[in-house]
């Protein structure tokens, strides 16, 4: 995948590798505006849990183990929110989005919808094709946490997150439409 | 029309320096071709045959005469000295150098326009009726709809990565003159009989690859849901529009996949979490977006004068030409419209000139209250000339070469770049539209022809609308050859309708004959007064298939 390399690599091609030799370390983060590290891997092997932790893994592999509090989910940007799923990701100490490639932009949807409809408070992460340039929209919709592709830049992310200072919508970060916020100043005036 | 407050003014601002950044980026090395493309698209920038190509934003086809002035500057300072009218309400610059672009967006957002979301899978231009505010069969001026809509769509957070294209198309009049029919999403206004106004929501219509005429998805949707019920769409479709296949990538196949009741029951559901929410527009907020399009002062006009001007018709031949095909009625006595013609055989359907632009923008002023409108068959309009000065108008427009008397005609032909600019295109299409304009411009011929609707596009991605034309062209690419496929019985407006096929497609320069045989049949077999459109639904696809390659 392409944000991250693999912790170890190979030494032998005889030997399957395992969960934790698969891993993968996120080296640009950047949460709630700031650049920062912290202690979360990430797996994308679906077949085994990896031994390390605190690791997100897919969502199926999540949905196993319950109330472990070193394992979060990431979820595929195919990923249908039913009322279940929801119920059951209210757990999750942090959800990761996947982007496959950055044109998928279904993963804008699924982090809306866990703020705004299921109210979840907890981290949302993206994962994946995460691009200097997508970073502002993810923001609205209420990505809080961004795992930047490892060749993007980090002065390039943070410039490129204050690129605007008003917004036409209502989302994740402000809840009222312009139209709506000129009617209240006018209003006010 | 709309003017920015200081708010309008700081996003366009900002999107040309974040802009500016991005172009760095990509010169600089930083950022790589894939990843610039959709962010060069979502700011209206194309890399096409011979240069880049920039397509600028003209929301719902409103243009001011400062507009039209800085846009002139712009074609001669960056450009050649010309532009291109799309059936989008777009205006495309052919050769831009790729480094100019930030420059020119900064120049366009001092006269408060910009080239965002003209391109890319995103929400696009909302387009709308040319006639809007002043046609005689309108029951509610869509241009306030539209501002809303531009402003909802614009940058929206959650849909600048949508599957494919997204294209909206409003409409408040009787007669659908913005094709609402064969948009992703197309609206009409209108007041039930409480006087209630609400919105008929299709969704699914669409030409390009797969053509489809929309379905309706709520009929009677009242006007304070329309953004939140525009989101639910557009979110069901970001979620479930197909992905793994471009050319099945538009909304029309989600609703055709889905059938148009699964399709309204997951925008229904999406909608009632949304219904009543932020963004659920007020009267206050409707009224807001309302006085940006205000009545112009118009004077009173004698009714002396508008006797006058009919006497005007009768003795003067040329003149009662102009006004029977370019004057179109207005809601207001003394008033009308006037279309201004980008069709004539000595350049592409839609080109500009600099020279024609700052013309318009002088007699925009002089005559219709500063404003001008494009329309999507790539005309200009001024929307409110007084009878008494139509004659000093025609006069004008003849000097610059905008007042040849066909619109609507065999003539007024809608014709994309083609293969002589648009890397997309199997075939050219002007050369085509200039070989017909030629071939038919007997004024009492076209005139006989009555109301007909030509309309070619250079490849299937029909951004010529031929699906649509009364005689629709394609251009289409056999083995690297130039072929050309002809179909009738297309129609964009209330009866809309999808052209069929006539038969196997023909070289290029039997185009013209072809035609010629198609409107020997009509003119043969039509009954008095009888429309091409409808003899064609009369007779069928045969007698005219028979004699074409007999």
């Amino acid at each position: 995948m392409p944000e991250t390399k693999p912790e170890h690599t190979p030494e032998s091609t005889t030997e399957p590798l395992t969960a934790d030799q698969q891993l993968h370390h996120i080296d640009t983060l950047i949460k709630m505006g700031q650049p920062e590290q912290d202690e979360w891997a990430l797996s994308r092997v679906s077949e085994a849990l990896p031994e390390r932790r605190p690791v997100i893994v897919p969502l199926a592999l999540w949905r196993e183990q319950t109330g472990e509090k070193g394992l979060a989910p990431w979820l595929s940007s195919d990923t249908e929110l039913t009322p279940e799923l929801a119920a059951a990701l209210e757990a999750a100490p942090l959800i990761a989005i996947d982007f496959p490639a950055f044109t998928d932009g279904r993963g804008y949807t699924l982090a809306r919808l866990l703020r705004q409809r299921q109210g979840y408070t907890g981290e949302i992460r993206a994962i994946g094709d995460v691009l200097v340039d997508q970073l502002y929209y993810m923001t609205r919709c209420g990505f809080d946490a961004l795992a930047l592709r490892e060749d993007q830049r980090l002065e390039d992310a943070l410039r490129a997150l204050g690129a605007f200072s008003v917004s036409y919508q209502p989302a994740v970060d402000i809840g009222e439409a312009l139209f709506e916020r000129r009617l209240r100043e006018k209003g006010r005036s | 029309m709309y003017r920015y407050d200081s708010y309008d003014q700081t996003l366009v601002d900002e999107r040309v320096v974040q802009f500016r950044d991005q172009m760095d980026r990509y010169l600089g090395g930083r950022l790589g071709e894939d990843e610039f493309r959709p962010l060069r698209l979502q700011n209206g920038l194309y890399i096409q045959k011979y240069a880049p190509m920039l397509r600028i934003a003209i929301p719902y086809g409103m243009l001011g005469s400062h507009q039209l002035r800085r846009l002139a500057a712009i074609t001669r300072r960056y450009d050649r000295g010309y532009g291109h009218f799309t059936t989008r309400q777009n205006l495309q610059l052919n050769w831009p150098a790729l480094e100019d672009i930030p420059q020119i967006l900064g120049e366009l957002a001092e006269v408060q326009m910009h080239a965002i979301q003209t391109s890319g899978n995103c929400i696009r231009n909302t387009t709308s009726d040319q006639f809007a505010g002043i046609a005689a069969d309108e029951v509610e001026d869509p241009r306030p709809w539209c501002e809303l809509i531009r402003q909802w769509s614009t940058l929206h957070p959650e849909f600048a990565f949508l599957p494919r294209k997204f294209k909206i198309a409003v409409s408040g009049a009787a007669e659908d003159r913005a094709a609402i029919q064969v948009h992703d999403i197309g609206l009409r206004l209108w007041y039930d009989d409480q006087g209630e106004l609400k919105v008929r929501v299709l969704a699914g219509g669409g030409l390009g690859r797969t053509p489809m005429i929309g379905d309706v998805v709520r009929d009677d949707l009242p006007w304070q849901h329309l953004l939140t019920y525009l989101e639910a769409c557009v979110r069901v479709y970001n979620q479930f529009g197909r992905r793994d296949n471009k050319f099945k990538a538009r909304i029309k196949i989600l609703v055709k996949a889905l059938g148009i009741d699964e399709f309204r029951r997951r925008v229904e559901a999406e909608w009632a979490h949304l219904k009543d929410g932020t963004q659920t527009l007020t009267a206050q907020a409707v009224e807001a977006a309302r006085q940006h399009f205000p009545e112009p002062p118009r004077r009173p006009v004698e009714d002396s004068a508008i006797e006058a001007s009919e006497q005007l018709r009768v003795e003067n031949r040329a003149f009662s030409r102009f006004v029977t095909n370019n004057v179109t009625a207005h809601k207001v006595a003394g008033y009308k419209a006037v279309t201004l013609s980008l069709k004539r055989r000595e350049h592409a359907p839609g080109d500009v000139t600099a020279d024609q632009l700052e013309a318009v923008a002088d007699l925009a002023e002089q005559f219709s209250f500063g404003e001008c409108r494009v329309t999507h068959e790539q005309n200009l309009v001024l929307s409110d000339v007084p009878v008494d000065e139509l004659e000093a108008l025609w006069h004008a427009l003849e000097t610059h070469g905008m007042a040849n008397p066909t619109v609507g005609t065999l003539n007024d032909i809608i014709c994309c770049p083609g293969g002589d600019f648009c890397s997309l295109a199997n075939a050219v299409s002007i050369p085509i539209a200039q070989a017909l304009q030629e071939r038919f411009e007997d004024l009492d011929f076209l005139y006989d022809l009555g109301p007909l609707d030509l309309n070619i596009s250079g490849c299937m991605n029909a951004c010529g609308h031929h699906h649509v034309g009364h005689i629709g062209i394609l251009g289409v690419d056999k083995k690297g050859e130039e072929y050309y496929q002809v179909s009738l019985g297309g129609n964009s407006t209330d009866d809309a309708s999808l052209g069929k096929i006539l038969g196997p497609s023909f070289f290029r320069e039997d185009v013209p004959e072809v035609i010629d045989k198609v409107l020997q049949v009509y003119v043969e077999q039509r009954h008095e007064d009888e429309r091409f459109l409808d003899t064609y639904r009369r007779i069928g696809h045969k007698p005219f298939k028979e004699r074409v390659y007999a």
